[in-house]
């Protein structure tokens, strides 16, 4: 008896390897749920961990020099520097049209005139490849953005225009240090050597040019540390409105982009391999069923409750190991397929290689995740009564009545919450996900019980045999309809909503390329030009729909405190209130508001006198966060002229609009003789008449520039397709796993309906009356569980909608229907796959090799 | 000799819904060791409960088993299945075999679970005595019925029970195969001198039994030696 008392291990693991030899299939069936899972997750860790290497490794490249400095001001002196041994480049850079002669076009580019050797780290990346270093050989030469010379059509030894000099393209720029993809949507990149800037005439007083110097350190004193040095002269370095990126800096900003990105990418993935946990749970439930006799005779022979339990256990272990291990296998192959999947999205070369915490990692969350949700079907296995060997019947042992299966379900909750909070980094957000999953649970479990309810109770008794009977199949005992409603429908939730948040962002880009929105601005127009620039837009026939003027100003003191004082003053509160004094403000003037604004509080009015101070308006946000209150003063510097306001009101601003909104709003009659600049906005019809109004523009105004937002768009539109392949490509791991758990429960389950189906064919079922019978009963299964899958995911994707993306949605019926029939013509076809071999084989044969 | 198995004032009763239905009511007798007993009486009158509540499958609702001196009443169902795999032997109408364990293994499952060690030796004499030794790498499945009912006799006695229980052992069997399986039966009972509890339909298997209880609508109609029935 004592020898009873312990735990014999080997024996348990060799009843289970014993007992595991005639039920292989049905193991792999439910550990192949998680391969994907696992695989993707593998996948993404290790392209994270080989690319925050490549970061690391290749982090002087990123920023191309030891130091970037940059400000407004051409004269601006950071003194450090000149103690040190450097070498430095200068990059003047600036928005400006361009001109092609080739074929008369005209763009809006950031011109980057560029003096010295940089990148000292790194290379600007062109082709051919030794243009960046030819481009400098003093001539009249230019290295253009490879985007912008395949829209026009322009090749290598074509010419370009800019300001009054022609410069002859050298090479296509593919990549440089310090450009973001951001910035090549509106103006792409255009270098030209610095000596050559002043001829172009492009650069007068007033002009918004950006100076940048990168430096090099040569012979940096012993233990000199440029981060911390940086650190220290912050303060000055912002009162002078001096901007700063050491190394490392650009580093973590690089490595933080990208974790943003593999977190998203591990959600994505996590989704699949909660999905394949569906499956486990599932598969799980209809093994153990399976093998409720063999744990009742093992009971009968004297074997313990935990040693039956552990013996399943062992075995679900087990498998899960070796789903995991093939996942890891499979993750660890997908990631040298991601680099292609990702292209131009990353910032530096990724070298595929090994990454032993992500596949370790892999492993232990494969096997974790298949014992957590195996458990909960596992359990029951303790409380199986041995009874069942004389009775042939599952006593009725009330699940909910475990103490221990509600432990369950909370670890599987809190597992969620943990693992979703890795990723996402919000435990709120977390806590809705997770909460959303279990009421998604909740909600097909009761769309089950309720469907099983109403057709027993409206049981249409008149129907043919074989409705009656496939009706009847979905609520008799050894029913399958619980668990395929759940793993299929949460399926169908999961991939259905994807898919409809992959639709509405498409559509938000659509609907700002709409018919009647203006989609031309042409800026940078004197005081001068306006009128006549107004009549060459009519002249096109083309719509004068706005024409505002725009004064440059910075903020000299908010009630009497100036940068200075904001500065020194070090309380967290305070320094956040110094983001006003930096920015440089382009205000307009007018006395009413347009139609993307509403004021939310004060009003707008104009001086009565003129010893009363003008009030202005703010955008009522920033006015909150940056603690400006209504009546407060402020003092502007207008290029060297101060102007004294109060604040009169704030207002809100719907910014997506393709118009002209502005922080903030002068009246009429202050601004009128200062400095300015103008705006019109129109509407062209096609992308021909646009480039047609361009040209006459640029020719008879070469310091104005045109933004076409339908360029943009097309640019934005090229990137979001590559943005959503991404977004497809991860989720086809959770349309795989849908689909495998899909298969592995329908033909678990089919061990369900064998006997039955064995029995009527037995006593004289006909083929075709039996495949009607199975066909009916998946169509049902299948219904019901796509329809509340599709119910799930409306909800979802409207919730996503509202909350997340700020926007109302509004479902296609189209792929709702197309959901529907795909994923209920799916169940029937695997489900009649799988019962084939009962309709064609013998009914002994059957009986023999299949029950047991 | 203190008797082997002790049954007084059992009763089994079930809940259906509100209702209460009671399967057994008052039952007491007991049995010596080497004793062979059988429970006769029609379908519904309590036979199966009966046996499995005097090999602990089941808990009664009231009255007590006293098994090899244990009593069950007060074990719990981890403790209940050691007392079995110590001294209990089971054999099954539907034979009861592990399905995906070969012959074999179907018979060493007892004693492995005793923790004994070189038990192939007597798994195969037991697997030879039940006249199958060559066939101990087959699978249940591969088995006919008869062949599947000697396996499991044979695993019945593996652990050396001093008392077995034998649900209608013949019940799923034909004729010829019947005699076969019960001379089986009651040798190997004869040679190791298990105490033999037998529920079964058929009368003249009851007869070769040493004492016959009868049951009836759940309660012991008669508890006589060996003689004629009126079922």
């Amino acid at each position: 008896m004592d020898s009873q008392s312990k735990t014999d291990w080997k024996w348990l693991f060799k009843m289970a390897w014993r007992d595991s030899r005639r039920s292989k299939s049905r193991l792999f069936l439910f550990i192949s749920s998680i391969i994907i899972g696992i695989a993707a997750l593998v996948a993404i860790n290790s392209f994270s961990d080989n690319l925050k290497d490549d970061i690391n490794s290749q982090a002087k490249e990123l920023l191309g020099a030891d130091l970037e400095l940059g400000s407004n001001d051409s004269t601006f002196n950071y003194g450090l520097v000149d103690t040190l041994a450097h070498e430095v480049s200068y990059e003047n850079s600036f928005a400006s049209m361009v001109f092609f002669p080739k074929n008369q076009e005209s763009r809006l580019v950031d011109v980057r005139a560029l003096e010295g050797d940089f990148p000292y780290y790194g290379k600007i990346e062109t082709e051919p490849a030794n243009a960046e270093a030819t481009f400098r050989d003093g001539e009249r030469k230019a290295l253009v953005d490879q985007s912008v010379m395949i829209q026009f059509d322009v090749e290598v030894g074509d010419s370009i225009r800019i300001g009054l000099v022609n410069f002859k393209i050298e090479g296509s720029l593919i990549s440089s240090p310090s450009q973001s993809l951001g910035a090549t949507l509106v103006a792409p990149a255009v270098y030209i050597p610095l000596k050559y800037l002043d001829d172009t005439e492009l650069i007068q007083k007033g002009s918004r040019v950006y100076y940048r110097r990168f430096y090099k350190f040569t012979d940096p004193p012993e233990g000199f540390d440029i981060e911390a040095q940086i650190r220290e002269d912050s303060d000055t370095l912002r009162i002078q409105d001096i901007s700063s990126e050491t190394i490392e800096e650009r580093k973590e900003e690089t490595g933080e982009t990208f974790d943003d990105l593999a977190d998203f990418l591990n959600l994505v993935a996590f989704v699949a391999l909660l999905l394949g946990c569906v499956g486990v749970a599932s598969a799980v439930h209809i093994y153990i069923k399976d093998k409720i006799r063999s744990v009742a005779i093992l009971r009968c022979l004297g074997a313990s409750g935990k040693d039956t339990f552990l013996i399943y256990l062992i075995q679900i272990g087990a498998a899960g190991f070796i789903g995991s291990f093939l996942g890891a296998l499979a993750g660890t192959f997908i990631q040298t397929i991601l680099p292609k999947v990702f292209g131009e999205f990353l910032p530096v070369e990724v070298n595929i290689a090994l990454s032993w915490p992500s596949i370790l990692g892999g492993l232990l969350t494969g096997i974790f995740v298949s014992i957590l949700f195996a458990l909960a079907p596992l359990v029951s296995v303790r409380k199986a009564s041995p009874l069942i060997t004389l009775r042939g019947i599952e006593a009725d042992n009330n699940a909910l009545k475990d103490k221990l299966k509600w432990l369950i379900y909370v670890g599987i909750l809190l597992f969620v919450i943990v693992f979703a909070f890795i990723q996402i980094g919000s435990l709120g957000d977390s806590v809705v996900f997770t909460l959303f999953i279990a009421f998604s649970f909740g909600f097909l479990a009761l769309v089950a019980r309720f469907s099983m309810w109403l057709v027993k109770r409206f049981f249409p008794a008149s129907w043919s045999y074989i409705w009656r009977q496939s009706l009847a199949n979905l609520y008799r005992p050894n029913n399958q309809t619980s668990v395929l409603i759940a793993s299929i429908g949460l399926g169908t939730a999961l991939i259905t909503t994807l898919y409809f948040i992959q639709a509405l962002l498409i559509s938000q880009v659509e609907i700002t390329t709409d018919n009647d929105r203006p989609n031309l601005m042409v800026f940078d127009i004197q005081s001068h030009q306006v009128e006549e620039l107004a009549e060459l837009t009519k002249s096109y026939d083309l719509p004068v729909l706005q024409q505002v003027p725009v004064v440059t100003m910075r903020i000299e003191s908010i009630n009497g405190l100036t940068l200075e004082d904001v500065v020194s003053d070090t309380t967290e509160d305070n320094r956040r209130r110094s983001s006003p004094y930096r920015r440089e403000w382009r205000v307009t003037y007018r006395d009413s508001l347009i139609e993307s604004e509403k004021i939310v509080r004060g009003e707008i009015t104009k001086p009565n006198n003129i010893d009363e101070l003008p009030q202005v308006s703010l955008e009522d946000e920033y006015a909150k966060r940056n603690k400006i209150e209504i009546g407060d003063t402020i003092v502007w510097n207008v290029q060297g002229v101060p102007i004294s306001t109060t604040l009169g009101s704030t207002r809100e601003i719907d910014w997506e609009r393709v118009q002209t909104n502005f922080l903030g709003l002068f009246p009429s009659g202050v601004l009128e003789q200062a400095p300015q600049f103008h705006v019109l906005i129109t509407r062209v019809k096609d992308v021909e008449e646009g480039a047609l109004f361009q040209r006459e523009v640029v020719k008879n105004y070469p310091n104005v520039s045109v933004i076409d937002v339908g360029l943009i768009l097309n640019t934005l539109d090229n990137i979001l397709s590559k943005i959503s392949f991404v977004i497809r490509f991860m989720a086809l791991f959770s349309i795989l796993t849908g689909l495998l758990v899909l298969v592995s429960s329908v033909i678990l389950s089919k061990f369900q309906r064998i006997k039955e189906s064995v029995l009527l064919r037995t006593m004289g079922a006909s083929k075709r009356q039996i495949f009607s019978i199975n066909s009916l009963e998946y169509f049902f299964l299948g219904s019901l569980a796509s329809l509340s899958g599709i119910i799930l995911s409306l909800l979802a994707s409207w919730g996503l909608a509202y909350f997340t993306f700020n926007s109302t949605f509004v479902p296609d019926l189209l792929p709702i229907v197309l959901v529907y029939i795909s994923i209920t013509s799916i169940t029937i076809l695997i489900g009649l796959a799988n019962s084939r071999g009962i309709v064609s084989k013998p009914p002994l044969e059957v009986l023999r090799s299949e029950i047991q | 000799m203190p008797n082997i198995l002790e049954v007084s004032q059992l009763s089994k009763t079930y809940q259906s819904g509100t209702k209460a239905l009671t399967v057994l009511s008052d039952i007491s007798f007991s049995i010596e060791p080497g004793d062979k007993l059988s429970i006769v009486g029609s379908s519904g009158s309590g036979k199966t409960t009966l046996l499995g509540l005097c090999a602990g499958l089941d808990r009664a609702s009231s009255g007590s088993v006293i098994l090899n001196g244990t009593k069950l009443d007060s074990l719990n169902e981890d403790e209940r299945a050691r007392v079995r795999n110590l001294h209990v032997g089971f054999v099954f109408q539907n034979f009861q075999l592990l399905p995906t364990l070969t012959a074999l293994e179907n018979i060493m499952v007892p004693m492995e679970l005793r923790g004994e060690k070189g038990i192939k030796d007597r798994a195969m004499d037991l697997l030879a005595r039940v006249g199958l030794a060559e066939r101990h790498d087959h699978y249940p499945t591969q088995l006919s019925g008869g062949e599947q009912q000697r396996i499991s006799i044979a695993r019945a006695f593996s652990n050396r029970p001093k008392i077995l229980f034998a649900d209608e052992p013949t019940g799923n069997l034909d004729e010829e195969t019947s005699v076969k399986i019960e001379s089986l039966l009651f040798d190997l009972n004869r040679e190791l001198g298990t105490t033999l509890v037998l529920v079964t339909h058929d009368n003249e298997l009851a007869k070769k039994t040493d004492r016959v209880i009868q049951l009836k609508g759940g309660r012991i109609i008669s508890n006589s030696l060996n003689q004629a029935l009126e079922v």
